[in-house]
């Protein structure tokens, strides 16, 4: 056990450190790109007439960069983190997790080149060229197998609950990165899916949706069952409860790519049978969000002072709040209104920004003072990027809210003598005022990213002075 | 031994916490039944869109007023059955056909630029998508979209139908500065289009990897040795504006919807 060992376990940590200034600079560029093209929605002549960067070339490399980039590195410094301490043993390969981690740069570094040339599969969040795709499974592999190697290699008795999270991931991302795909290259630039319409489709948001599920959600809660008991201080609340959240939420989250598709020229049977689950998953995504904040029973008044644990909290509100949002618009008749409109982007975004970003910030900010084995630069830094955060993040997904739904209702409304009240580009220029609002949104957001990297940037250089003073006085 | 050690919610669980290959399969099993039970039928449930591979077709369940079942041959053009043999014959509402060599160019940028982002290619059966861009979408308008464009978002219009509603003069102005035609619009300009002459090797290629495709390729009947070899021609001296102009125009017209029938089964 990590806190019986005699002697302490030496991890190896350097891995960990870089993947995680890596998804602090990530941060900062993929929501940067994600403001930039929420600009160009509401004011089109940023897109400049330059090719490379109008709004259909970047909006991939936005979301590739903040679900690939940012994510993975968040995904990859606190599962090679975590793996270590819960099983008090080092990783079972420190060269395979290096190579893990310069092939994920390159493959980041090639979206960076390919996406704006037009380098486009066509698929969403799998927009990447095939050559990439191939890269993309290997350094996959490599990260899957190093983690479960070291959880086979663990010093303690039993599995600790993240890394069954983590391991879930794996697996899912794998057979989803794998069969979505799947193509024939016409040439390096260019290849097509295997699958057309309906079966191209149902395998689309199969992927689609369990990129969110698994490697959004499921790698992020394994976050949250390791640094929220770690910066409270607290144990987990229900072990019990994170047994049913695990199995219910791996063997359901993989039901609910079809309700992407209500409505569509799929068989019907697919997008009830998705709403279905989806309802169903309140159950567990809820047990699995009290399970996070009841953990803070006893330790409630830590919030006034650490603000780390803000941001943890707050992601498992913003948790709740989008896997009760999500289910609603999965409800037939609310997606028939919901559906192609921003209040999917506005849903997304609830996950991406309260969620999954604020969970991530918390990590990553108990990991820098714990790698480098100091203290934050300045705490208060820390509070005022969580305010920012938290700002940014309720002004854009508020925005995405208000205008989707004022999107789906002038689409189908009709005046008094029976014909349609709007024509479409009146519902584009009503949506002005929300895609300013949103942009702003998203470049306050921005802001606690970029107080972010600095923060971490000083406190990096300020340990680093004091151990080479240390190293100093030690040597003399 | 710690307390760690004794809490368990169940024998078997506690066994897997221990085992990490135990846990490794049967998250690796549980993780795949839903993905299979969604996705394996729909390739080969009839109205899927799917044509057995040779162009035998598995069939629709379609029924008309009688309650009799379509012939495939009314939704999907045969170039056998139908009175228009080639694809220089074929004739909006002869059926489903796949791209022209000129209107594969235009797809793949179409793609290229993203259009997808924020076009959707896919109508609901309601209303006001009746009203606003016509019959809905079914399953066999899609069979050859290898790469299936039906989006997610309409940032702007649907376009499944878009085929024929316009000019090409209104398109090519439009797909230049799309705010000379619509000043509310928010779509960037691809005025660059007109520059760049469509890709005459990818594009020959294209189609014939359309014919190797594992599921729903293109029947050699249709793309014939004669059509590939002919492809160059009918690009020559084309632009990627007139590309994605004849794929535009291309959208939506193949079919013949009867009055009443109910395509969804």
């Amino acid at each position: 056990m990590e806190a019986t060992q005699a002697t302490p376990v030496k991890y190896d940590m350097d891995i960990v450190r870089w993947f995680t200034i890596a998804a602090v600079i990530y941060g900062v560029v993929g929501t940067l790109i994600g403001v930039y093209v929420a600009f160009e929605l509401a004011f089109p002549f940023l897109n400049f007439d330059i090719p490379e960067i109008t709004f259909g070339r970047l909006r991939p490399l936005h979301t590739n960069a903040v679900i690939f980039a940012f994510g993975g590195c968040v995904l990859m410094a606190t599962g090679f983190y975590i793996v270590q301490r819960t099983g008090a043993t080092k990783l079972w390969s420190n060269t395979m997790a290096w190579f893990t981690f310069w092939g994920w740069n390159l493959i980041i570094v090639l979206a960076v080149i390919t996406l704006p040339l037009g380098l486009s599969e066509g698929k969403e969040y799998a927009e990447l060229p095939w050559w990439v795709d191939i890269m993309i499974a290997v350094v996959w592999l490599s990260y899957g197998l190093n983690y479960i190697m070291t959880i086979g290699i663990r010093k303690t008795s039993h599995i600790y609950v993240s890394n069954w999270f983590t391991m879930g991931m794996i697996v899912m991302i794998t057979y989803l990165h794998v069969v979505n795909s799947l193509a024939i290259p016409v040439d390096w630039a260019t290849s097509y899916s295997i699958y057309s319409g309906v079966q191209d489709a149902m395998i689309q948001w199969w992927w689609g949706h369990n990129a969110v599920g698994f490697y959004l959600t499921g790698g992020f809660l394994g976050i949250m069952y390791y640094f929220i008991p770690k910066q409270s201080g607290r144990p987990v609340f229900s072990y019990r409860l994170s047994v049913l959240h695990f199995w219910t939420l791996t063997f359901g989250y993989v039901w609910l790519g079809a309700h992407h598709l209500q409505y569509t020229a799929l068989p019907d049977w697919t997008g009830s049978l998705g709403a279905a689950v989806s309802l169903a998953m309140i159950i567990p995504s809820w047990g699995g969000a009290m399970n996070g904040m009841m953990t803070l029973s006893g330790a409630w008044d830590k919030l006034r002072t650490d603000y780390i644990l803000r941001f943890l909290v707050t992601a498992m509100a913003f948790y709740a709040m989008s896997t009760f949002d999500g289910p609603v618009m999965a409800i037939k008749s609310v997606n028939a209104l919901s559906h192609y409109t921003d209040w999917t982007v506005g849903h997304v975004h609830a996950g991406a920004l309260g969620w999954m970003s604020m969970i991530s910030f918390g990590a990553l900010y108990h990991m820098v003072k714990k790698l480098w084995n100091t203290e934050m630069y300045s705490d208060k830094l820390v509070n005022i990027h969580f305010w920012v955060a938290l700002i940014g993040a309720t002004t854009y997904v508020v925005a995405m809210w208000v205008s989707g739904i004022m999107q789906g209702l002038m689409w189908r409304d009709y005046d008094e003598f029976g014909t349609l009240t709007y024509t479409f580009v009146e519902s584009v220029s009503a949506m002005h005022p929300y895609y300013v609002m949103r942009a702003v949104g998203g470049a306050i957001f921005n802001l606690g990213a970029w107080i972010m990297l600095f923060n971490v940037v000083m406190t990096v250089r300020q340990a680093s002075a004091v151990n080479s003073v240390n190293a100093v006085a030690a040597k003399a | 031994m710690s307390d760690h050690d004794k809490i368990y919610s169940t024998k078997f669980q506690d066994k897997i916490e221990r085992n990490t290959l135990l846990m490794f399969v049967l998250t690796a099993i549980a993780v795949a039944v839903g993905g299979i039970v969604e996705i394996v039928p729909l390739f080969y449930l009839p109205n899927t869109g799917m044509n057995g591979g040779d162009g035998t077709f598995n069939g629709t369940s379609h029924k008309d007023l009688q309650g009799n079942a379509i012939p495939m041959d009314k939704i999907v053009w045969n170039p056998t059955t139908s009175a228009h043999k080639t694809l220089a014959d074929w004739q909006p509402g002869d059926g489903v056909r796949p791209y022209t060599a000129l209107e594969t160019a235009g797809r793949q940028v179409y793609i290229r630029e993203g259009c997808f982002l924020c076009h959707s290619q896919m109508i609901r059966p309601f209303r006001d998508e009746k009203d606003r861009y016509g019959h809905y979408s079914i399953a066999e308008e899609s069979m050859y979209d290898h790469t299936y464009q039906w989006g997610s978002k309409r940032t702007g219009p649907d376009i499944a139908r878009l085929g024929g509603k316009y000019s090409d003069e209104w398109h090519r102005k439009h797909l230049k500065y799309p705010r000379d035609v619509v000043p509310e619009s928010v779509m960037p300009n691809f005025f660059f289009l007109d520059k760049a002459m469509v890709d005459k090797t990818k594009t020959i290629k294209t189609l014939e990897v359309m014919t190797k495709m594992p599921f729903n390729p293109v029947p050699k009947t249709i793309y014939t040795p004669d059509y590939i070899a002919g492809a160059a021609a009918e690009l020559e001296g084309k632009t990627e504006m007139d590309a994605v102009i004849a794929y535009l125009q291309s959208l939506g017209n193949h079919v013949k919807f009867e009055e009443g029938v109910n395509y969804r089964d």
